[in-house]
């Protein structure tokens, strides 16, 4: 059984009768395959009306979808021989993130991603996809030892964001951010990364300073939550804060992979199939390698210096500012 | 310089409501304390030693000889680039920090000398919009890092901050990708940075250039992390220890170098410099 979102409910209505009648032409002798196709064709056009013209906070639910795959479930579809490594050597191992180093498409790459967790034990267990310092560090360590042997890095971002408690803070979560986005800029081997759900502000930043950052064509990447956004400009006297704000507060705040494709925040935007990425992971994965894939094949041939170079230019770029003529 | 001057008179001192008078509360100790004392005492509490939120110029004043700041690109402004409305429109509410601060955003940079060490100096000034760091003051920052750099110059960071400004959404975010490789650059080229941070120092500023400091300075008492308490409390749902995010409790978990007065800081930066970076004899 699909889990179907909010604004999808006319079509799990459809998808249900849809469902029934094939039970029924199953049983019985009347022939009602005719029937079927026509409400199926009914369906995917209701479909893809729905998702032609998602709102930001829509697609915020998309990528949060508890049913689209994750950073392991794309590693199964697109790495083989793949073999996890744990640990930051200094503390703990933060099932948050995982990493490991295998083959995609016969080239060896580490990868690198937040993980989120199916389940109440799972998702426990993976504190949400909410990284402590320690799974900054492991990350950290596995892409040092990417740029060793000369491996690309390869980042998977899903992440509310990095987590807030006490244990973070005393063991320095605001040090094991900074320190990734100040070595990655200056790592020596190629690193793609792609925001695969939720790009959550500075816990998605410190596995996505990149050499070519993607996004899933329903997958949001943003400064703050919507809810966190709203609960700051509209939470006052105690006034309660919903749906309605969340849309208000995505919207503003630009987080669709087509609002940064637009500001050049991004490289590209990498399609869904039709319903989002939990309605074909295959397909999805597929089209997630054709694109990472390209991009090592363009980067791999430069040069370790140009490649760093470049990486700064791109990260120079970053802004939007104007300089008036009547500086003193 | 002359620009310096002109906002010398200004009085940026927001946390503490001070009323019309002679007299001051203190924040830490609610102590009635002359006002003056204070001021004569760098706004430290005589009885406490509560440092009190000044403006970054004020910080710099304390740090630098008189008059050597001379401030750089001051006329860099933000594009308002998501054309941001909450209430009030992102460009309205900028143009009314600018005429609350005189600053025409929440960072500076340019050099300075401490006693006769040039040095390259940039901050953060909590008034403008809680310091908040979207493009210009990201901008500011790199092109600090990049300044000491090319002259071979120590930087030293002076932040107060609440994060990432959410104005500018991703373009802020990046702010914070864009300033660390710069520092790590900086780094590289073989300068000493000092990042001193003062009360409040959050988010997307801590969580990049400010704690990439080679040495870490913070003022006592002051509040610095990566989440809001609010935040970790509704998250935890539990009570925070005393002296959390506090100076002293960083300290203790190994997070930063120091602990330094505002009395005693720019001896101690001084001292931190020419140590790792004398400055060459000339001959
Ligand atoms: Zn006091």
């Amino acid at each position: 059984m699909n889990y179907y979102l909010d604004f999808e409910k006319p079509l799990e209505e459809l998808e249900r009768k849809i469902e029934d009648l094939k039970k029924l032409s199953d049983t019985s002798e009347i022939n009602i395959d005719s029937e079927i196709k026509k409400l199926e064709k009914k369906a995917d056009e209701l479909r893809s009306n729905i998702f032609a013209d998602l709102t930001p906070w829509q697609k915020t639910l998309i990528a949060r979808h508890p049913e689209r795959p994750y950073t392991i479930d794309y590693i199964n579809m697109m790495v083989d021989e793949f073999v996890e490594l744990h640990g930051d050597r200094r503390f703990a191992d933060d099932a948050a993130i995982v990493g490991g180093i295998g083959k995609l498409r016969g080239i060896p790459v580490v990868i690198i991603g937040h993980q989120k967790g199916r389940g109440t034990k799972e998702r426990i267990q993976r504190n949400f996809g909410q990284p402590n310092p320690e799974g900054y560090r492991k990350a950290l360590r596995l892409m040092k030892l990417a740029e060793r042997f000369k491996k690309p890095i390869v980042t998977f971002i899903d992440t509310p964001g990095a987590y807030p408690g006490i244990g973070a803070e005393e063991r320095g979560q605001a040090e094991a951010i900074a320190i990734n986005l100040q070595e990655m800029s200056k790592l020596n081997t190629p690193i793609i990364s792609v925001v695969i759900g939720e790009g959550g502000s500075g816990g998605a930043l410190a596995l996505s300073v990149a050499d070519r950052l993607f996004m899933l064509e329903h997958s949001v990447y943003s400064v703050i939550s919507p809810e966190g956004c709203a609960a700051i400009l509209w939470k006052r006297d105690g006034a309660a804060v919903g749906a309605a704000e969340y849309e208000k507060a995505a919207s503003a705040l630009k987080i669709t992979a087509q609002d940064l494709k637009s500001f050049k925040i991004i490289d590209d935007i990498i399609p869904e199939p039709l319903g989002g990425a939990h309605r074909n992971p295959k397909l999805t994965a597929e089209n997630i390698s054709e694109y990472i894939v390209k991009a090592i094949e363009t980067i791999g041939c430069k040069s370790c210096a140009k490649l760093i170079d470049e990486r700064y230019k791109r990260l120079r770029k970053m802004g939007s500012i104007t300089q008036s003529e009547t500086s003193e | 310089m002359a620009w310096f001057k002109k906002h010398k008179e200004q009085k940026t001192e927001k946390k503490v409501k001070i009323p019309e008078g002679l007299w001051v509360k203190c924040d830490n100790c609610k102590e009635i304390i002359y006002k003056k004392e204070i001021e004569k005492n760098l706004h430290v509490c005589p009885k406490c030693d509560y440092h009190f939120r000044i403006s970054l110029l004020e910080r710099i004043g304390f740090l630098v000889e008189p008059g050597s700041f001379e401030s750089i690109d001051d006329d860099l402004l933000s594009n308002d680039p998501l054309k941001f409305n909450d209430s009030i429109p992102y460009a309205k509410r900028l143009e009314s920090n600018k005429g609350k601060t005189s600053m025409n955003d929440a960072a500076l940079y340019g050099t300075a000398l401490i006693n006769s060490r040039p040095v390259c100096i940039a901050g953060i000034d909590f008034s403008f919009m809680g310091g908040s760091m979207g493009s210009v003051v990201g901008e500011k920052i790199t092109r600090a890092a990049e300044l000491a750099a090319e002259k071979n110059l120590p930087l030293i960071t002076i932040t107060s901050s609440g994060g990432a400004r959410m104005q500018e959404g991703m373009f802020s975010l990046m702010q914070m990708a864009k300033a660390s490789a710069a520092i790590g650059r900086l780094k590289d080229s073989g300068c000493l940075y000092i990042s001193i941070l003062s009360d409040p120092t959050f988010g997307g500023v801590t969580a990049s250039f400010a704690m990439l400091g080679d040495i870490i300075i913070a003022e006592p008492k002051s509040l610095i992390g990566f989440a809001g308490q609010r935040v970790i409390e509704q998250t935890i749902k539990q009570q925070l220890p005393d002296n959390f995010q506090r100076s002293e409790f960083l300290m203790e978990h190994g997070m930063i170098d120091l602990i330094a007065s505002r009395k005693e800081m720019k001896s101690t930066v001084y001292t931190l410099i020419s140590h790792f970076m004398p400055e060459p004899v000339e001959s």
